[in-house]
């Protein structure tokens, strides 16, 4: 039987499938095709519903009749065809949001002049009259197209609950007809920032181990969170290349993927920071890290990002040749907590100020932190065990240490803690 | 707002609470669990159970009385243990869920308890 399907512009050897096409087309554009369908439309649910009739109609389509020259450009007007018949079931076609689908640009056939609306979705993804906790939600379903059971399993929260945020989230964009326009320079700022931690949350959710599942079989659309979160970031950096927050958020990422590869050994043991080989991190992401940490100070705007940037780039002293410099991360952490007072810089402080020889001041620091926020916090637990065992108290240490294991969710950190436990009583 | 955990785990781990080295190890991952939701003021009560094998079934058909030894279900995971803890939200259950040792061979379950007041007749 011979093949119907036309010859590809693009010369690779072995065509892709129309699976393959639809698949990587959903990856590359479904951020691009979302954002402008919702700025043209106004309506993120209605945008992304029809997006997914127009993947459902591709994948069943380009197998039989071949991948299009422009793959981009037929969903983008088989989307649109599928917003305009809603508004017309819906005898809304007078809306404004219909007259602008009409006057809808063409694409052009390789993508030029496409215009890019992802930033001023994530813009809206982070709005403030948006819930703070579905922010980075809204963003990995809206601009990545990850699904609410993906996304809850992340965030450790019952799918049916995640699915019903993210629905109130879009209603909400729609009735309080949010702008996906960019904001106004005044208030880029703030609104840059609200972008950013929302990133950086989904990063650190991603980061967790334990939510990725056992090292040989990781459930696969979470081991991609974290890629997810860093290309999100990439994104924004290039989005705004003026701004110095986006390229320490992008060098924060960075210098965590770069030591990576370090916290196993090859047999699945959890290795702590400072028991790291430096020769085993990720020398080219650390590279660069650098330089977008430079790239940041050159900009001479200092905040949260480029701070914490700035401790992981001590952390990572090691590889370079150096010692790690504590007082230098312990000075670091103290200007972070006069910005950002949250309980994991304390905690960080807390044990810089120890490491860099004042163990008293550590555990002062420790303990100003309210009870109840530390109660179920397992880094305060695992912080507290190390201070009061540098203090040379292996009994408080040792009911510090079982706080924490019983903390604990990933069972390799808990093998390790537990470890470290049997030392301390022997 | 009250939450039952009920603590699933296949029957390796009924067997591994018998080891002699495995057995104190898995005590102590629970021991320091249940204690950590102790001392945050969380737990309300709980249990751990004996293996399935130790169980009987009473259930009534047709007007007869069946009476079997074992659990009543089939399945490859068995209730082992539960507690019932008091937290704000059904996001705080499923972080102390996330934390039970058995998840990495077994599973938790968070069922929210029912609130029976005013649906009982008076006694």
């Amino acid at each position: 039987m011979s093949d119907p399907r036309p010859p590809r512009t693009a010369g690779a050897a072995s065509p892709p499938s129309g699976w393959q096409a639809a698949e990587r087309a959903a990856r590359e554009s479904y951020g691009r095709l979302v954002a402008l369908l919702a700025w043209r439309w106004r309506d993120l649910a209605a945008a992304e519903d029809a997006l997914a009739d127009a993947f459902a109609a591709a994948l069943g389509r380009w197998p039989r009749d071949g991948v299009p020259a422009s793959p981009e450009a037929w969903l983008m007007t088989a989307a649109k065809r599928r917003l305009l018949e809603a508004a017309r079931h819906a005898r809304v076609a007078q809306d404004p949001g219909v007259a602008a689908l009409f006057e809808l640009e063409p694409f052009a056939p390789d993508g030029a002049g496409f215009p890019d609306r992802r930033l001023a979705l994530l813009f809206v993804c982070a709005h403030p009259a948006l819930a703070e906790n579905v922010r980075a939600p809204l963003m990995l379903q809206a601009v990545l197209g990850l699904d609410a059971a993906t996304i809850a399993a992340a965030f450790l929260v019952s799918p049916a609950a995640m699915a019903q945020r993210l629905v109130r989230a879009k209603a909400r964009i729609r009735d309080c007809g949010l702008r996906f326009d960019e904001p106004e320079a005044a208030e880029l700022p703030a609104r840059l920032d609200a972008v950013l931690d929302a990133i950086y949350a989904a990063y650190t959710i991603g980061s967790n181990d334990a939510a990725l599942g056992p090292e040989a079989g990781l459930a696969e659309p979470l081991s991609g969170l974290r890629d997810e979160a860093l290309y999100l970031g990439r994104l924004v950096a290039a989005l705004q290349p003026d701004s110095a927050e986006a390229a320490a958020l992008l060098a924060l990422m960075r210098y965590c993927e770069a030591r990576r590869p370090a916290r196993f050994d090859d047999r699945g043991r959890f290795v702590p920071l400072a028991a790291q080989d430096p020769a085993s991190w990720d020398r080219a992401a650390l590279e660069e890290a650098e330089q977008l940490l430079r790239r940041a100070a050159q900009r001479r705007a200092p905040g949260v990002f480029q701070l914490e940037a700035a401790i992981q780039s001590a952390h990572c002293q090691r590889a370079f040749g150096g010692a790690t410099p504590w007082a230098a991360i312990a000075t670091l952490y103290a200007t972070l907590a006069e910005h950002h007072p949250g309980i994991g810089v304390r905690i960080g402080r807390a044990v810089a100020q120890a490491e860099a020889g004042d163990v008293a001041a550590g555990l002062a620091t420790l303990a100003a932190l309210p009870e109840a926020a530390v109660r179920a916090h397992q880094p305060y637990w695992v912080a507290l065990a190390h201070l009061r065992r540098m203090q040379g108290q292996p009994k408080a240490a040792d009911d510090a240490l079982r706080r924490a294991i019983g903390l604990t969710e990933d069972p390799r950190l808990r093998e390790h803690l537990a470890r470290q436990a049997a030392q301390l009583s022997r | 707002m009250e939450y039952m955990l009920v603590y699933l785990e296949p029957a390796e781990d009924f067997a591994q609470r018998e080891d002699p080295v495995a057995g104190p190890q898995r005590m102590a991952a629970w021991g320091a669990y249940m204690g950590a939701m102790g001392a945050a003021g969380v737990m309300r009560g709980g249990n751990a159970l004996q293996p399935p094998h130790t169980a009987t079934t009473v259930r009534q058909r047709d007007g007869k009385r069946l009476v079997q030894d074992g659990p009543f279900a089939d399945t490859r995971e068995h209730l082992g243990g539960y507690v019932i803890i008091d937290v704000p939200t059904l996001d705080d259950a499923l972080v102390w869920a996330s934390r039970a040792p058995c998840n990495a061979t077994g599973a938790t379950q968070v069922i929210p308890v029912a609130d029976m007041t005013g649906k009982m007749p008076r006694q």
